[in-house]
């Protein structure tokens, strides 16, 4: 990703130094079950989601749990889900969600770039 | 020691009173203990400092929390700085973060409600909250409050207008999460003190609403 910065100078950032998405992006939540420190609950995991904030880029506490890594960073996420996504028989309103923060390592597209 | 040890000098017809202390310690207090005495043992920590930990534990109470938000509720140019960022927020009242999370303060409004749970473990706003309360640690609530919540919101007396938008905030890692409720109303002429009086810990869980003064 390329931007200008305030000297003018073309600088080229590196791959993972910017968020790879968007506030108001979808995405799909893994399946995966590593061994591990695992952050992300299973109920959400292959759910779809909607990013509603980019929280901050910060040490990946699932791989620093098992001294791999230490001390690499991810870009951290809270996202949204409608409960209905979640539990087909959820008893409320439709407007009803479940708020989650995820790091970007569990984030997968749901369309092309 | 056991409840009838002592002299038995006076009637009584009631049932002795268990204390938890007398039960048999479970497993992981066993466990707690024997890490926390070898690294005293190897002189790793002291005992000063585990109270000392204590301490700053105690320091935190639904009190604090409290105070927050009358402030916010008085002050919008505060309740702007605390929804932008919670911890920032906090700080000026001189509330660390000891354990380096970061807050975010979620606003209750005509149109949303806000209910906090961390499914995995007790991820808590301690900071600002102190200790969780033993239901919050508790299975049945970290399972039902992200599956059923509204039944849960029930059982607290609380009933959430069907059009109303619970949004339930599961904390799984470094963010925590704070309810601001909403300002009851009859609230005008209050004080920040008085204010602050109204706001229980469970309101800034979401479990339940701060009650419209009559």
């Amino acid at each position: 990703m390329a931007s200008t910065s305030t000297l003018g100078a073309h600088i080229v950032k590196a791959m993972g130094e910017e968020p790879a998405f968007k506030v108001g992006h979808a995405v799909r939540i893994s399946v995966r079950y590593p061994v591990g420190h695992y952050r992300v609950p299973t109920y959400v995991r292959g759910k779809c989601a909607t990013i509603t904030a980019i929280l901050y880029s910060g040490v990946n506490n699932e791989d620093e749990g098992f001294g791999k890594n230490v001390g690499a960073k991810a870009h951290y996420y809270r996202l949204a889900i409608p409960q209905k996504d979640l539990w087909p028989e959820y008893a409320g309103g439709a407007t009803d969600v479940l708020e989650i923060e995820v790091f970007e390592t569990w984030l997968e597209r749901t369309h092309p770039l | 020691m056991n409840p009838h040890d002592h002299p038995h000098d006076h009637p009584h017809d009631h049932a002795p009173i268990e204390s938890p202390a007398d039960a048999a310690p479970s497993y992981y207090e066993v466990m707690e203990t024997s890490i926390r005495e070898l690294l005293v043992e190897k002189q790793l920590i002291s005992p000063a400092e585990i109270r000392h930990q204590l301490e700053v534990l105690d320091s935190r109470t639904p009190a604090l929390g409290a105070k927050i938000v009358a402030r916010a509720w008085v002050d919008p140019e505060f309740r702007s700085r605390l929804l932008a960022d919670g911890r920032l927020a906090c700080e000026e009242f001189g509330i660390t973060f000891y354990d380096d999370t970061k807050l975010i303060v979620l606003e209750n409004t005509a149109k949303v409600h806000n209910l906090i749970v961390c499914t995995l473990c007790s991820c808590y706003p301690r900071p600002v909250l102190g200790l969780p309360p033993d239901w919050y640690k508790a299975k049945p609530y970290r399972a039902r409050a992200v599956k059923e919540p509204r039944a849960v919101l029930k059982e607290f007396g609380t009933e959430i207008p069907e059009d109303v938008e619970i949004r339930v905030s599961d904390s799984t890692s470094m963010m925590r999460y704070l309810v601001l409720p909403r300002r009851p109303e009859g609230t005008e002429n209050f004080t920040e003190e008085q204010l602050a009086a109204l706001v229980t810990r469970d309101a800034m869980i979401g479990v339940i609403t701060v009650n419209p003064v009559n």
